[in-house]
Formats: C-alpha cells, structure tokens, sequence
C-alpha cells in the first residue's frame, strides 16, 4: 500500500477532506480540513486494507501570532500493514477548535488533554478536557509562541530571575 | 535514599537562606489545592458507601510524584483518575529555545533510568532529519547499541526490583540494585556520569569506550547470568508473588492497541511488537534475539505476572544482544588508532525545513519525537516527546477498576512508569 493508494481511498469517499500533501515530512502527509478530521480518523482506523489501530503521536503546534494558525499532527501507525501515516490539520489561531478522535482511539484522550493544555485547542466532543500537566489554576497556554508567563502563582515568582539577590550577596 | 534527600533538602534550604537571604515567597491558602488539583469526583457525588481516597503525590508505591485520585467502596476499587504534572520541567518549551545539541541533556532528564536509550532515538532522529545516518561510523552504532542495551538491563532490573518491593519482596530489590549498580558504573566509566549521561552525541559519541571496557562488560555478562537464574527462582517464580499478580490488571490486546500501550506491557498481552524487530534501527537487524511475549502461564495473557515476566526474559535476551556486539567491538570492529567517534559530528546542526516523526524502542516502550524544523535556524521549531510512560499510565484506570486497593497497587508497580517522562 503505497501514499497514494491511501490517499486516493480517502478522496474516494470524502472529496473535499483533503486540502493538500506534505511529501517532504518523514512519514509523508495529508493536509486535511479540520471539518473531516473526525471522518477520515474513522475510516482509516476501519478500512479493511488500511486498519490504523495506533495512533502514536498526537502533537499540537503553534505557527505564531505572525502566520496565525495552529497545528494538530496526528502520527498512525497500522500494526498489521505495518503502514505509517500523518496527517496535518490547520486551525484558526484565535479560535482553535476540533473535533476530537477519542472515540476512535481512546489514547487520544489524554494527548488531547496535553495540546489543550499547552496550546489551548479545543477538542469537541472530548469526554474530559482538563488541564493534565498544569494546575486547572494556571494562566495563559505555555507553548504558544507569544505566551508570556503569569507574575505571580500563590505569591511566588515565575519569573525565575536571582540576579539581584546574587548582587546583595556580592556586596554583603 | 529517603534520609539523604532529607538531609540534602535541609543542607540547600540552611544555605539558601544564610546565602541569599532568602524570603518566603508562598502564601497558604486553604481554598489553593481546590483550585488548582481539585478532585474530578465530589463529596456529593458520592454513593454513601463509596470514599474517596488520595494515593499519592508523597507515597512510595507510586513510583515518584503521582497522585491517584481514588473511589473505593470497602476495598474494591471503583474508579481512578490520575493527577499528573507535579515534575512538570516544560521540556517542550526548553527545546523550543537550544539548539540540537543543547536538546541531549534535557532528554537524559526524561527517562532517567534509561537515559542512553532516549539519547540513541533523538540523535536517530535529528541524524536522520540532517541525512547522516549512513555516514556514522558502524563501532559507533555498535558502542550505541551496547551502552542502550546495558541500560535497558538496568532499567528493568529498577522495574522488577521496585515491584518486587511494592508487593513485600524486599530481598530481589537489593538483589537488583546491587546489579544494577555494576552497571551504572560501567557506564560512569564510559561516560563519567552515573545516570545522566549526555554520551550518545548527534552524529557520533562524546569518546571511545575506555581501554578495558569490553573485557569488563564480558566478565559482567558472565557474572550476571546466573544471577537472572536466582533472580527468577527468588522472585519470578515465587508462589507469593505468582498469588500477587496472576489474574491481576487483565490488558487484553485490543485494549492495549487502542490505548497506544507499547513496549514490556503490550509484548505482555500477548502482541510480538518490538521496534528493534520491526522497524529495524541502529544494527539491531544485524543482532540475533527474540522477542518474549506473555502467554498466560500463571493466569490470563496480559496480567500483571505476565508484564513481568516479558521484562525478565527482555533481560536474558539483552545479554545475548551485548554478548553479540562485544564480539564485533573485538573482533572486526576493534578499537585502532584511526578511530574518531566524533568524524561525523556535524559542525552545524541545521536540518532542512520538515516535519519528522523518529520512535524506537525505550525499556518502556515506543519512545518517539516528532520535530519539525524550519530551516532557518539551528533550533527546533518544535519538538514533541512522546514517552512511553505517559501513554502507558494512561491505561490504569481502565485496568484497575473492580480489584482490590492492595492490587491497584501490584498494578501500578507492573506498569512501570517514570514520572520524569510522564511529566517531562
């Protein structure tokens, strides 16, 4: 089963849902609309020549206030094919939102927990979509490009800066 | 090592403050653990013979910082809900900002039980994104697969060793870090660091192994042979410890794919999926082994014996791997005058612009990294660790419901999990 097999089973049933390919990405990529993500999760996952039952990576991206997209990369992988697949999603940066796989595969659910809580990307129809490293009280979406950490978290400092603590020192 | 850490907190808390003059910056609240790990299940949700009970952060079977957030009803566990992040280090963030080569030492701090492994799949990685993989010397890759292969050994000894202990076998853990500790110095010896090595370097080693090395892996290969023979009549095969955990956290395979469980718990249901076969990597195509999986001998395929018992044969079949190179590393493969392991280290490390996605096999299982680089500089635009340990915690609710408490924890001790890479 070649990319182009796989890709050309996909547009067989769902012509719109691919938007374009990466052939330069290590496995090769799709490039799919975030309105069909949920579809072609599905069938690649049932297909009976395809049958991605893994998915091994789910990441978030951010793209920067400057492109203003956000990124959601899926990385599957079919056990007994032994096929290799990822597929690129491009989100509105101000308004991240997708539909989520967990019902499909349900390691997803916590990988989508981490791109929320890094990114702050929305994921639809997630069972439980809370922050998962962070504390549920902490500002701001850490692995956006233009995040800025908050000042104060319970009175302590985020801002790790000992500069002139280590300057009192020197001189005391 | 509980006592040590004490000591060591209060010799750096005394010296901060006499040295820096330190203020306190905290301020107590009783409302700041509600808002910030609050429970997912509350006090009114709760059947009148249901509790809810907090395993963790602070508790020793838990393997590091891990709080389980538990409902019980007598001692049937009816639901668990993990709360990460308490060794949260922001590692993706960090990356974001070093070069390549800056990358390795934060990636020993992941796994940091099998620090060369992690080390050998990202420097797969960017070597094969740069397109020098052919170029690397075959002692090098051979040096790799010796030093990841012992630290593998390691690394489950640590798994089987802490399991042991978790269940009341207290003998096989000393057992276990006593060999452990031959290892650990070997690899001081190579590296001169204990367990963060930052050994494997992007296109080559950091040095050749010293003079003697492989004579005195040979002599640890001989001598620990018989200690796994002991280690399977002391523990493996230990009526007390088969009553323990066969039967116990049932992972049936399709469960296991479904999550993206990998690794010693995925061969343990029963799946022959090792990236060293499948994927072919380094020289492990080279090398002669055999892929254990579980079979149920004590239970059902995929208890928690089973989990155990893949990591115990993975330990026999590692010996054979570093037998194996051994004989290249002084056969064919001899250490010469000529030798340089840092000749294909890149003087610049700038991939060309891509998305890659790199995954070999961890002690734990499918470690992977996907990058993708712009280009443009020589650090990542993103790097996104996909550790074994993570993935695998996340099934432990699915499997723990119904047992008992004793056993959520034989269960988690089987999983295996290292907070440093869960929360990375």
């Amino acid at each position: 089963m070649t990319f182009e097999e796989i890709k050309s089973i996909i547009s067989e049933k769902f012509p719109d849902a691919i938007l374009g390919e990466d052939l330069n990405a290590t496995p090769h990529a799709l490039i799919i609309d975030k309105k069909s993500i949920f579809e072609v999760c599905e069938l690649l996952h049932t297909h009976e020549h395809l049958y991605f039952d893994m998915l091994s990576c789910l990441s978030g991206l951010d793209n920067g206030p400057e492109n203003g997209t956000m990124e959601v990369v899926y990385n599957l992988y079919s056990i007994p094919f032994s096929l290799h697949l990822m597929l690129k999603v491009e989100l509105d940066r101000n308004q991240p939102e997708i539909d989520s796989v967990v019902s499909i595969w349900r390691t997803a659910n916590w990988h989508e927990r981490e791109a929320f809580d890094m990114f702050g990307i929305k994921f639809d129809n997630h069972p439980d979509l809370r922050r998962i490293l962070l504390p549920l009280d902490w500002e701001g979406f850490p692995l956006q490009k233009d995040y800025q950490e908050q000042e104060k978290y319970h009175g302590m400092n985020v801002i790790y800066d000992r500069r002139e603590e280590v300057e009192n020192w020197k001189e005391g | 090592m509980l006592i040590y850490s004490i000591i060591n907190r209060h010799l750096i808390f005394n010296s901060s403050i006499s040295i820096f003059n330190l203020k306190q910056q905290y301020k107590y609240h009783p409302d700041h653990l509600k808002n910030s790990e609050p429970t997912v299940y509350q006090e009114e949700q709760l059947k009148s013979e249901e509790m809810l009970i907090n395993m963790g952060p602070q508790h020793p079977s838990t393997h590091g910082v891990l709080r389980l957030e538990v409902i019980t009803d007598g001692e049937i566990v009816k639901d668990v809900i993990p709360h990460l992040g308490y060794l949260h280090r922001c590692f993706e963030k960090h990356a974001e900002s070093l070069s390549y080569n800056q990358v390795l030492p934060y990636v020993d701090r992941m796994d940091y039980l099998a620090a060369i492994n992690s080390e050998h799949a990202f420097a797969m990685g960017v070597e094969r994104m740069l397109g020098i993989e052919e170029q690397i010397p075959k002692r090098v890759e051979y040096i790799r697969v010796l030093l990841a292969e012992l630290n593998r050994l390691a690394s489950h000894f640590v798994a089987i060793g802490t399991y042991g202990i978790d269940i009341g076998a207290f003998t096989p853990f000393l057992w276990m870090m006593r060999d452990r500790e031959h290892i650990l110095r070997l690899l001081e010896w190579a590296s001169g660091a204990r367990m963060l090595y930052n050994y494997i370097w992007i296109g080559g080693l950091f040095f050749d192994v010293p003079v003697g090395f492989e004579e005195r892996c040979k002599s640890f290969s001989n001598y620990l042979k018989p200690k796994l023979k002991d280690l399977e009549n002391l523990l493996i095969s230990n009526k007390i410890f088969i009553d323990r955990t066969a039967n116990v956290g049932v992972l049936p395979m399709d469960l296991a794919i479904n999550y993206g469980v990998t690794g010693p718990m995925l061969r343990g249901s029963g799946l022959k999926l090792d990236l060293r076969k499948v994927d072919g990597y380094s020289v492990y195509p080279e090398l002669d082994f055999d892929v254990p999986i579980g079979e149920g001998k004590m239970g059902v395929v995929g208890d928690c014996w089973d989990r155990t018992w893949v990591r115990y044969r993975e330990c026999e079949e590692s010996i054979k791997i570093i037998d194996q190179c051994l004989e290249r590393l002084t056969g064919d493969l001899k250490r010469d005058k000529e030798f340089d392991p840092r000749a294909a280290v890149p003087k610049k490390i700038r991939p060309k612009a891509q998305d890659f996605y790199v995954r070999s096999e961890n002690p734990k299982g499918e470690l992977g990294y996907f990058f993708r680089a712009d280009g443009k500089s020589d650090k990542p635009f993103r790097v996104k660790s996909r550790g074994p340990s993570f993935v695998n915690l996340s099934v432990l609710p699915e499997i723990s419901k119904g047992y008992m408490l004793a056993d959520l924890v034989a269960i988690m001790g089987s999983l295996d999990v290292v907070m440093g890479e869960v929360d990375r």
